[in-house]
Formats: C-alpha cells, structure tokens, sequence
C-alpha cells in the first residue's frame, strides 16, 4: 500500500518549479506567527501607532472645527501629529517597519545552518530557490498582516474618536501606501536575508542589517548633506540641494517618505525642489489618485527595483553558496 | 536479504568521480557501484571526502569530473526524482526545536507532497520508537533520539536507497547498537539498499554487507568485512593482564620473533602486543615459559580494524 503511495507521487509531480516554496512560506508563516519576537515588535508598534494616531486626532479636531473644507481629513490621521508626540504615523513606520523585515530575515539561512536543518530541507524533493523564495514570501506575509492590522487599527480609532469615515479615494490612497510601505520592508527583509547567507552568526547578521537601518534612517540626511557638499558646488545653492536629493533617493526611507507624504496628502503637488517662480500664481488644488501616483511613480518604482535588486542579490548568494558552509 | 525493491536492480553508479575544491582534490577517481538491498559502508577518517561523495549523489554538489548514476538516474541533472527517492540523514542532523518531533516529519511528508503522510508519521515514529515523545518539540529531544527522529524523516518517503551519514556519531554505545539493529532490520523488511558513512569502524562493520575503505578521497579496499580481512596477514593486537613485573615480562618476550611490538597499555599491569597473525598460542606459551605471571589475555584488534591500520599507516607513509 505504501508502495503505491510512492509510485502516484512521482508520478504526479514532473521536473520543475514545483509548490515547495508554499510548503516552506507556509511554514515560515506560523513560525513568525508564533514567535515572542513578532508579539514584542506588534506590541512596540501598536503602542506608537496608539500614540501617533492619538496626536494626530488631538491636532485634527482642534484644526477641523474652522476647517470643514480640508481635503482628505481622514488621511490626516497619519500625517499629522501634535505637541508629546514627536513624528506621525507614516514617519513611525517608515522608521520602525524595516525593523520587521530585518527581524523577519537575519537568521533566514544561516538560522537553518546552525540548527543542522539545511541539509536535511535541500535533500527534500525541491529545488534550492524555493527554499530562499518561501521564506522571503512567508515572511513577508506576515508583515503583510501586520501592517494591514494596524492601518485597520488606526483607522478604526480616527472613526471612533473622530466620527470621520474615510472617502473611497482615502480609502484607495491608503491601500496604495500600504502596498508601498510592504515593498519598502520587503528591502529591509531581503537586505536581512542576504546578511543571513553571507554571515553564519546569526547576531552578527542582525548587527549588521541594524547598522544599515540606523545610516540610512537615522542619519541618512547628514550623510547625504555631506556627500552633497562634496559633490556640487557649495555657493550654488540649487545645484547642492539638487545633488542632495539625488543622493537621498537612493535610500529606500527617502523613496518611502516621498511616496507617502504625496499618496496620503492630496495637496503635496511635487517631491522636488520648487523654485518660487515655479509656484508663483499655481491654483491650490487637490490632485486625484491617478496625479498624486504619476507624481511619485518613480519612487515607486526605484523602491520597486531596490528591493527586486537586493533580493536577486540574496537568491544568487544563496544559489551559489555549499551546502556545508 | 529479503524482497529488494522492483525497478531498482542498480542502485548507485559512480564512475571517475572526483570534486575539487581550489587545488584540493577532495573526491579522487571514486568507483562505486552499489547492489540493490545491501548495506553498504563507506568508512574512513574525518575529512576523506564521504559528506562530500554523499552530496554529489543527491545532487547537492556538482562533481568536477565523472559521472554518477542513482536508480539509473544522473543527480545533477534530475535532482527532483533523484531526491524524491532517496532517503537521506545528513551528519549531525538537525530539526526545528519549536516544532514538535512530529511536526516536523509532518514538514518533511508536505514538501515531498505525500498523501497519507499523517498515517505513515504515526507508523514510523512507532517504529523508530518515539511514539511516546512525538508531541515534544524537537529541541528537548536527545541526540540519540534526534538520530532516530532523522531515521523516520529519511524513510518517510519510502525511499529506494537510504543514505545515512555518521548515523552513529555522538550517541552512546547503547544507542549505537540500537540504532544499527534499526537499520539492519529496516533494510530486511523493506528491502532499502543502504548507504552508510562512518568513521568509527568497529561500530558498523557488522551491519555493513560490503565497505569501502576511503582515505583522502580515494577507495583504498572494497569487499566484504570478512574477504578484506582474509587479504591481510599483517600483525593483530593482543593485550594481556599481568602482576609480574616489566622486566620479567620483557625478557620472557625478549627472544620471542613473532613479538613486532610490546607496550605497556593505559591501565596498570597491562601490555599492548602486535603480534604476527596467529601466534596468540605461541605468545601465551612464550609468557608462561618466561615465568609471567599471566591474569588475563584478549584480542584487541579485529580482522577489518587491521586492515583500517594498515591502509591509514600506508597513507601516512605516502605522505612523508
């Protein structure tokens, strides 16, 4: 009987890209789920969310009595903030989302290696990408889950406190900054995964994946206004400030925070500079969906393309790597 | 043996295999060819290259040159139908510690995509003997415990050949003989043809129908324990146990020619002797003649151990 059992299975299943990735993300999925340290980061983000999003309804109801034509009211939720509360909503996770991706990633593979489970998983009847795609999906699942919880969350407070419902365009610019912030932590967690292969302590990886979060959040800005300073010419105030932003978009927190401030505030027309001369005499308007989008799609894309990048980067790592290392 | 499995009369096929690494040649020149339904041993030293020869045969490695052939099948080229037939336990096998035992053959039966995994879990867990710790997660398991976890997880897929790496490494004596009598009678009833890996020599040469003796990548002696061991003649150890004292012992043995080597061993009172084989006679009646002494005497070498000296002392002078 067992004998059949194996003949049927090799006989459904042919050479190629099979469904093992599934198997391995399903997996990866609860295992995050479960884990004490997905309980601890939902908690330190459901307290900044509580925090951010009580400022911002503070500042909304104090700025709506004499504003009942401000467009995107809802939005402001989680752009706005007032006095204790130092950042916004979108500013806290653009800060402290990544650290999800990293806490999803930095042990992805060499985690496998220190239990003695890789060799065991790669002689399973699967090819080797599935093993580092299941566990980017998997994880990214779950950071998938989170963030959709806690926009739900937040929104749920606006309406409570506020008695504001969102419009469906609201409704429809938020899905799309989700879907952004879930890219952006998706390079933090491809950047994790990397350091996970290619550095066999697991704490030596997070440090590592940590350090690039701290530069390029923390003290992206510096480091730019320095390159900046180099690279153009001090005296000609528009080429640096050019030069700046230039750098600037090349880390994923600034094609992030660009995307965001102009998806979740229809008022924001450009990312750039704007001279006076460009803005002299422009109608105040909102912007539509499709505008604020064609206004920010290159940061979609370079955000987009990063993290296909970094994780491209990752899977040809992982590809090339001995099993034994 | 018992029934071997249909379809599966070649087994495992190498031919010149050989991987490098860099300048170092790792896997020289390696013919095997394994018979459907034996046990076979690949035995050697640390760093003789079986971890690396078992990963070309799943595929997981790429051989610089040769060919290698599973169940008729070219690994590297087929790795899917090639894994999905071939049981494998790595060296040091390991296992999600959050995850119970059963859980995690549970992973295993999803990835191999097997229809009644839940059934065949059950069964085997039962088989290797941890029906009872199946709902303990794997990290409180033992390491004697985890080997035989590994044993389920390898047969889980009903495989045609069974690869076990170092199955025996870090268990206790008691384990070990357990684990062994496992394999032995899994490959009886199942018909598995077994491939297994050791450095510790005395431990599997009795479940292993034929060895391999492989020294830096090379196979050095292949045959059955017993025929590789008639092909000796060299010296065998003894040890004896006396209260005479070392003088008495060295003279009584002084003249004696069949005497290659005498030492005293570890424990008081007792003497390692490399004799010529078959001269135990003449060694005890050499004491006894002298005035020794003689409390106790044993054989402390076996025929296969002899030739495992022989072929690493061999390789030692090759290297000098």
């Amino acid at each position: 009987m067992i004998r059949v059992v194996t003949e049927a299975t090799a006989v459904r299943t042919n050479e190629g890209f099979g469904s093992g990735w599934r198997v391995v993300a399903r997996k990866e999925f609860a295992d995050h789920l479960l884990s004490g340290r997905f309980l601890v980061l939902t908690a330190v983000l459901a307290v900044a969310a509580a925090g951010a999003v009580f400022a911002a309804s503070g500042g909304i109801r104090s700025v709506a009595v004499d504003a009942t034509g401000v467009p995107a009211l809802f939005l402001k939720l989680f752009t706005v903030t007032t006095d204790p509360v130092p950042f916004p909503l979108v500013v806290f996770i653009g800060f402290l989302a990544p650290l999800l991706g990293i806490m999803f990633g930095f042990d992805a593979i060499s985690g496998e290696r220190s239990q003695g489970t890789l060799p065991r998983l790669l002689a399973q009847p699967i090819h080797r990408d599935e093993v580092i795609l299941g566990k980017f999906v998997g994880g990214l699942a779950v950071v998938a889950l989170m963030l959709t919880a806690l926009t739900v969350f937040v929104s749920g407070i606006g309406i409570f406190r506020l008695g504001l419902f969102p419009e469906p365009t609201e409704v429809v610019r938020l899905l799309v900054w989700l879907l952004v912030a879930i890219i952006y932590v998706g390079f933090w967690q491809a950047l994790a995964t990397l350091t996970s292969i290619l550095v066999p302590r697991a704490a030596t990886s997070a440090m590592i994946a940590v350090g690039f979060w701290l530069v390029l959040t923390l003290f992206g800005s510096f480091i730019f206004r320095a390159a900046a300073s180099v690279l153009a010419n001090p005296d000609d105030q528009v080429a640096s400030i050019r030069a700046e932003l230039l750098l600037s978009r090349l880390s994923p927190y600034t094609l992030y925070s660009e995307t965001s401030t102009v998806l979740l505030d229809p008022t924001e027309r450009a990312t750039g500079l704007l001279t006076a001369q460009q803005v002299d005499r422009a109608i105040v308007s909102n912007l539509s969906l499709p505008q604020s989008l064609s206004v920010v799609w290159p940061q979609v894309v370079g955000l987009l393309a990063l993290t296909a990048a970094l994780f491209a980067v990752a899977y040809v790592a992982f590809m090339r790597q001995e099993v034994r290392a | 043996m018992a029934h071997v499995k249909a379809g599966a009369a070649t087994t495992v096929v190498t031919h010149h295999l050989t991987k490098d690494y860099g300048e170092a040649r790792v896997v020289d020149n390696l013919e095997l060819k394994l018979k459907a339904g034996e046990i076979f041993g690949l035995l050697g030293p640390n760093g003789a290259g079986k971890t690396t020869t078992i990963l070309m045969l799943l595929g997981l490695i790429e051989p610089t040159a040769g060919s290698i052939e599973v169940l008729g099948l070219d690994p590297s080229r087929h790795p899917l139908t090639v894994k999905r037939r071939v049981g494998y336990l790595p060296d040091a096998v390991g296992f999600y510690d959050g995850m119970t035992g059963w859980e995690n053959l549970s992973f295993t039966a999803q990835l191999n995509r097997l229809g009644n995994g839940d059934v065949r879990i059950n069964e085997l867990l039962d088989e290797v003997g941890l029906a009872e710790a199946r709902d303990q997660k794997a990290g409180t398991y033992s390491r004697g415990m985890k080997q035989r976890l590994g044993i389920a997880d390898a047969l889980l897929k009903d495989p045609d050949i069974l690869i076990l790496d170092e199955p025996t490494t870090a268990i206790d004596p008691e384990g070990v003989a357990e684990i062994l009598t496992m394999i032995r009678r899994l490959a009886e009833e199942r018909g598995v043809t077994v491939l297994l890996s050791s450095h510790l020599l005395h431990q599997v040469q009795a479940v292993c129908d034929r060895v391999a003796i492989f020294v830096r990548g090379k196979v050095v002696a292949q045959g059955a324990p017993a025929e590789l061991a008639s092909r000796g003649g060299g010296p065998e150890e003894v040890e004896f146990n006396t209260s005479s004292t070392d003088d008495k012992v060295r003279s009584a043995l002084g003249q004696a020619g069949f005497v290659k080597k005498l030492e005293p061993a570890r424990i008081r009172g007792n003497y390692v002797a490399r004799i010529d084989r078959g001269s135990t006679n003449k060694l005890v009646s050499a004491l006894v003649n002298g005035g020794v002494q003689l409390d106790g005497i044993r054989r402390t070498s076996d025929d296969l151990d002899e030739v495992y000296r022989r072929y690493f002392h061999m390789d030692d002078q090759g290297r000098d």
